[in-house]
């Protein structure tokens, strides 16, 4: 079994989907030719052609709209925005027509794409090269917001998202792209879109992130376990439509619950979380939800880049506030 | 100084407004049966506006956008395309989609606000109704594209109007379609006002048609009042189109003669002397005296029409009033093509609180 990083995960699962499915498509800027600006499709336009690997003028909004138009004349398009500072000229795209379609048409016509998309700071790049606006997808009906946290996790998940008959947004975090590399078996074999993962079992707090802060999250979980305390991890991975019974469960044994990502804090997903939590899980927590998130700041150029993203003493420090609470 | 491009936009005109022929007409004109089946989806669009602007008066539906004065347009276009074509189209586009085998029922029920309308029985591959102005253009372009890739002799065929043409959806797809060469025929209905913007504050370029050239792409313009020229124009695109050649972009001339939609009230933004001139222009009336200039029209004829189509609206409407209502559980049975678990709670809310006796 091989052993790849996450954007070589990415690459073999959109390789595989290209090689199974004639109707996938890839479409997006310098993803043919060049094979990407972070290399994740590389070598796929000489595999399989110009015509499926698609070398598009730069026009984001219409990336999304020609993606739209190809999904529901049979294709399974993915679709790549080169960085999610520029993914905002495609909400109307996926808003107003992507995540409408199968609804306002009574299904009769279906538009399963996939966006793609680089996100997430912490890989010292230029402005408007480091958000995170998983929060803004997720609120929209009949769309899935997908974000995976590791190279197993992104080649399964991106697999069920090319597969899915309706409009996946899926986050890459870049700064997992080749943080570490870990055994892949390219075996087709797709995730479930409505699950989170317990990625660490255990009994005293739960933390819940997701993509690139599960890192962190896992080594917040290290140092309290140095402790004496025993957290579980969740990773969401599906944001949306979320699987709340699995933190719901794991809740119910930690009573405790601290939510972990890099986007700012008001409305950010984490919120849903949170209310979820005090709409079910109310009975069950022992001390109040806390979130360790970035600011209600604009995402700091790389100088500032450090102190904006939640860190591991901030996890920390979070777990054991909630901790203090008998 | 060097020249280094230049164009041309060409206009195509067949019928001047008196119905004479101003030169000779297209092979598919000898058949009077096809103009007389086109003259009667015209005559049989603007009965149905009337209606629907009747029923919207009284209640009956929701805001309706007519396509008066601009019948030629839409039946032109689909009278021009295969049946495995697709149509793109924006909200004022009924007269086309009758053509193509939409059910007034199906646009009475768009209209009153039932999204079964957009489950067309008929052309079960073109795309509902677009409202977000332009945003169907890539949808278009995208469509295309999946034709070209399959090898299938398919175009497809968007409508947008003159104030779609300023927004850039339209001129990133048309680039897009430039560059692929894909099967795509785009087709302006220039009827001269975007609510209450006239076309000359639209845009300062000379013709809507020439933004093609930008692109790379064919641009043509046609007497949009004229079917005859439309239906020509317009399948003179879709055979290239089917051959190889590329997109086409047509700007389609024509005058909205009524209010932008039942919301609207254009008196307080053009002059019903305007108004009044352009009639003089309308569409139905051209292709009524050339057929009866041929001897294949009279007053006879006239009056037959106009009941036929008048019973079969009132035939439409009686059909849409007997229909059930929809179902609650409709919201959520085709959001996902599973609903996931996540949405249950909100469906048996949803349901727990429906009117009492509607069906679920």
């Amino acid at each position: 079994m091989a052993e790849i990083n996450l954007v070589e995960a990415v690459n073999l699962a959109l390789a595989r989907e290209l090689a199974r499915d004639p109707s996938v498509v890839l479409l997006g800027e310098d993803i043919g030719v060049n094979g990407g600006v972070f290399r994740a499709t590389v070598g796929l336009q000489a595999r399989f052609g110009p015509e499926r690997v698609i070398d598009t003028p730069l026009a984001e909004a219409s990336i999304a709209g020609v993606a739209v138009g190809m999904a529901v004349a049979g294709l399974r398009p993915v679709a790549e925005i080169q960085f999610t500072g520029f993914i905002y000229p495609t909400l109307d795209q996926i808003i107003n027509h992507a995540g409408r379609i199968r609804h306002r048409t009574r299904g009769r016509l279906a538009c399963p794409l996939v966006l793609r998309s680089p996100a997430g700071a912490g890989i010292h790049a230029p402005e408007h090269h480091s958000e995170s606006p998983e929060a803004l997808f997720a609120h929209v009906p009949g769309v899935r917001m997908v974000i995976p946290s590791s190279p197993a996790r992104a080649y399964g998940l991106l697999l069920a998202a090319i597969r899915d008959p309706d409009p996946v947004v899926f986050f890459e975090p870049t700064r997992l792209y080749r943080l570490y590399r870990q055994a892949v078996e390219d075996n087709g074999e797709a995730l479930p879109l409505d699950v989170c993962f317990v990625v660490r079992e255990g009994g005293d707090v739960t933390l819940v992130s997701w993509g690139a802060m599960l890192q962190d999250t896992l080594a917040a979980a290290d140092a309290l376990a140095r402790d004496g305390v025993s957290a579980e991890v969740i990773d969401v991975a599906t944001l949306k439509p979320l699987d709340l019974p699995t933190i719901l469960e794991s809740v119910a044994k930690t009573g405790r619950c601290v939510i972990v990502h890099e986007a700012a804090r008001t409305s950010g997903f984490g919120a849903e979380i949170a209310a979820g939590l005090a709409e079910q899980g109310l009975t069950s927590l022992l001390a109040p939800v806390q979130r360790v998130t970035g600011y209600d700041v604009v995402v700091p150029l790389p100088r500032l880049e450090p102190q904006y993203l939640p860190s591991v003493a901030r996890i920390v420090a979070a777990a054991r506030k909630a901790l203090e609470y008998a | 100084m060097t020249t280094v491009a230049a164009f041309e936009i060409d206009h195509t005109q067949f019928l001047d407004p008196q119905g004479e022929a101003v030169k000779a007409l297209p092979p598919f004109a000898a058949d009077t049966a096809a103009l007389v089946a086109m003259y009667r989806a015209m005559v049989l669009t603007r009965a149905f506006d009337a209606k629907a602007i009747a029923l919207q008066r009284t209640g009956k539906i929701g805001t309706f956008a007519s396509a008066l004065g601009q019948e030629a347009v839409g039946v032109g276009v689909a009278s021009a395309m295969e049946g495995d074509d697709v149509l793109v189209p924006s909200y004022r586009d009924h007269a086309a989609q009758f053509v193509r085998g939409v059910s007034m029922v199906e646009s009475l029920l768009y209209w009153g606000g039932d999204e079964r309308g957009s489950n067309f029985a008929g052309p079960r591959q073109d795309l509902a109704n677009c409202v977000p102005i332009g945003t169907q253009v890539p949808h278009a372009a995208g469509a295309a594209y999946a034709f070209k890739l399959r090898r299938e002799p398919r175009v497809a065929v968007c409508l947008l109007g003159d104030g779609g043409t300023s927004r850039g959806d339209f001129y990133e797809a048309m680039n897009m379609a430039g560059v692929w060469r894909l099967p795509l025929v785009i087709v302006i209905n220039n009827n001269q006002w975007a609510i209450s913007v006239p076309r000359h504050l639209q845009s300062a370029a000379q013709t809507l048609a020439q933004k093609a050239i930008a692109a790379g792409v064919e641009g043509r313009q046609v007497d949009g009042n004229d079917v005859i020229a439309v239906r020509q124009t317009v399948g003179q695109a879709l055979d290239k189109a089917r051959s190889g050649g590329g997109p086409t972009l047509i700007e389609a001339m024509t005058y909205r003669l009524g209010d932008h939609t039942t919301a609207d009230d254009a008196s307080r933004y053009r002059d019903a002397e305007s108004v009044r001139e352009q009639w003089t222009f309308e569409p139905n009336l051209r292709l009524r005296r050339y057929l009866a200039r041929i001897g294949a029209w009279d007053k006879e004829r006239e009056d037959a029409l106009q009941r036929d189509c008048a019973a079969e609206v009132n035939a439409a409407v009686d059909a849409y009033f007997a229909l059930p209502p929809p179902t609650c559980d409709a919201m959520f049975d085709h959001l996902y093509q599973t609903l996931p678990d996540a949405l249950e709670a909100q469906r048996e809310e949803a349901r727990k609180f429906a009117p009492k006796g509607e069906p679920q």
